[in-house]
């Protein structure tokens, strides 16, 4: 089974087909070019290295969600588009889930944080079990920093380990913070991946959990500002 | 002789409709789907460009495939993608860059980046066969008011432009002022019938150092003080007539630009092109004007003024037969300039 995985969630940009066990290529970047000038010229780059068919992909995996709102739509849009050419299904993979998967057999518990503006954070809790089960201790979801930070504490791990790129923005928060004791995930792991999306995808597959390319859609975990203001007007109305 | 169709999938999302055509040699539409975000804007009196976004993601695959279908096409016979880049609203614009390249790519078709204005003005090649540039073309839209000298396929001139609001964004403020709501358009265009376009007499706006410039700011200040004041001093207006004198004046306006720039260039065709294109009061002004002048005239129907994928595939032709095709790099220009690419 081959997956073509993608993923433009945040600043990285990072394509990836894995066959089977056997990852032919990833070429991620974490540049601050935009997505539309990334994305698609990787992935032709990676093709013609690879020598891939793209009539020989099963799915295309996609991080989802959540991420920049326009990263990922131009991963889903670039997603949406192979899957109705090649008329392959789309895998969504949460953003989070995957970032997680990363740290593949890790005995900590791992916390992804995206910095979502305005103090939040996209982010999860996630362990693997002593098979290497994947196991989602809480889902992904856009919180305040502290609404995690208590949850973490509440749940007394051994030691936690943090990657995403909010690392950086809530490290004093993390040490304010944090009771346990924990680690910060090192660069070649604590950014997205396309292959970890393709991998996890792969599983999901598996469990029948695909949709069509007309269905696929991003998973914000947010509502626009627009509608959030209009909502909160009309509830107090 | 080679008698190949040269057969083109476009697509459109550059503000608020997501919009697919498939268009036979830049003049034979095929199909022309178009999903309209209007009523969702409606609740936010216009686009929310993080909202259309969004619609335009959920959208767009049907919308295609809707276009393949109704053209009783599959991509394979595509000979190109082509796709609206800029300018417009970057989120919107993106989708569906990002969609047409990766079908571009993955059907190994050449890809085709078109300007939106470019593609308003192609609109009048699909209906009007023998309309070849030179020709003069007055772009009037909700967010473009440009008036063009096409020199030949793909070769624009500006003459004018708006220095502030387009001529249709002027109409929508205008029309959220009288309570009419949005989009103001068409709604200033149906209170106008009612009422007398010479109630009010707005002066016409004129830009000092550009003679075929356009500035309706001033005209909508106008409008909106006079509102005020009456608001103020107790007086009734006639919301009817406001609309009809605003709409007049905008058209007034309009005409003598054309008709100048008709005059100075010696030109014999004059094109309309743009949403407000298919306002029906413009659209006499101006036939009136060309048949004073001798001057051949040209409009799209209703469906091809308003944001259409069609007219993108009218313009994707010419660059497709100029040999111009894009890479996979090709990213969405919210300001992206006409005749300069």
């Amino acid at each position: 089974m081959k997956i073509l995985g993608i993923d433009g969630s945040g600043l990285v940009a990072s394509v990836a087909v894995v066959e089977d066990d056997n990852l032919v290529g990833e070429y991620t970047t974490g540049y601050k070019k935009t997505h539309s000038q990334t994305l698609l010229p990787m992935l032709d780059e990676l093709k013609k290295m690879i020598e891939l068919d793209l009539n020989t992909v099963d799915a295309i995996a996609v991080a989802a969600g959540p991420g920049s709102f326009t990263g990922l739509r131009i991963a889903s849009a670039t997603a949406k588009g192979l899957g109705l050419s090649l008329g392959c299904p789309i895998v969504s993979v949460p953003t989070v889930d995957a970032l997680a998967f990363n740290l593949w057999g890790s005995d900590a518990m791992i916390c992804p944080i995206m910095d979502a503006r305005r103090g939040q954070v996209y982010t999860g809790l996630y362990r693997f079990d002593i098979d290497g089960n994947f196991k989602i201790e809480r889902p992904q979801c856009a919180v305040d920093f502290h609404e995690i930070a208590e949850d973490i504490n509440s749940r007394n791990p051994d030691t936690v380990t943090f990657l995403g790129d909010g690392v950086l923005v809530f490290k004093e928060l993390i040490a304010e913070l944090i009771k346990a004791p924990y680690k910060f995930a090192p660069a070649h792991l604590n950014r997205q991946h396309a292959a970890s999306v393709a991998t996890l995808g792969m599983l999901y597959y598996k469990n029948g959990e695909c949709e069509t390319a007309a269905e696929h859609r991003p998973e914000y975990l947010r509502l626009s500002q627009a509608e959030r203001e209009r909502l909160e007007k009309e509830g107090k109305a | 002789m080679d008698t190949k169709e040269i057969k083109i999938l476009a697509i459109e999302s550059s503000c608020d409709e997501t919009a697919a055509a498939v268009v036979v040699n830049g003049r034979d539409v095929r199909s022309n789907i178009i999903s309209t975000q209007i009523p969702l804007h409606t609740l936010y009196g216009g686009v929310v460009p993080e909202i259309a976004s969004r619609k335009h993601i959920e959208r767009i695959n049907q919308v295609i495939e809707q276009a393949l279908e109704a053209a009783d096409m599959s991509l394979e016979d595509m000979d190109g993608i082509a796709v609206t880049y800029g300018p417009g609203l970057v989120g919107a614009l993106l989708v569906g860059v990002a969609e047409a390249k990766a079908i571009a790519f993955a059907t190994n078709k050449p890809l085709i980046g078109v300007h939106h204005i470019e593609g308003h003005i192609s609109a009048n090649y699909i209906e009007n066969k023998d309309l070849e540039p030179p020709f003069l073309c007055l772009v009037v839209s909700g967010g473009h008011t440009h008036l063009v000298r096409v020199v030949d396929y793909g070769k624009y001139e500006i003459l004018g432009r708006t220095r502030d609001d387009a001529a249709g964004e002027a109409f929508d403020k205008v029309a959220r002022a009288i309570g009419l709501g949005y989009p103001g358009g068409p709604k200033i265009e149906k209170a106008a019938l009612e009422g007398n376009p010479f109630a009010y007499n707005f002066t016409r706006p004129k830009v000092a150092d550009g003679l075929y410039d356009f500035s309706f700011s001033g005209l909508k200040s106008q409008v909106l003080n006079y509102i005020n004041s009456a608001a103020m001093k107790g007086e009734e207006i006639d919301n009817n007539d406001i609309a009809a004198s605003f709409q007049q004046t905008v058209i007034d306006t309009l005409c003598d630009h054309a008709s100048m720039a008709i005059e100075e260039f010696g030109m014999d065709k004059f094109a309309i092109a743009g949403g407000v294109a298919s306002n029906q009061t413009l659209r006499k002004a101006m036939e009136d004007m060309c048949r004073e002048k001798g001057v051949k005239f040209y409009h799209p129907s209703p469906i091809l003024c308003t944001d259409n994928a069609a007219m993108i595939g009218a313009a994707a032709y010419y660059e497709f037969l100029a040999g111009k095709f894009d890479g996979w790099d090709l990213n969405a220009i919210p300001n992206l300039k006409l005749g300069e690419r």
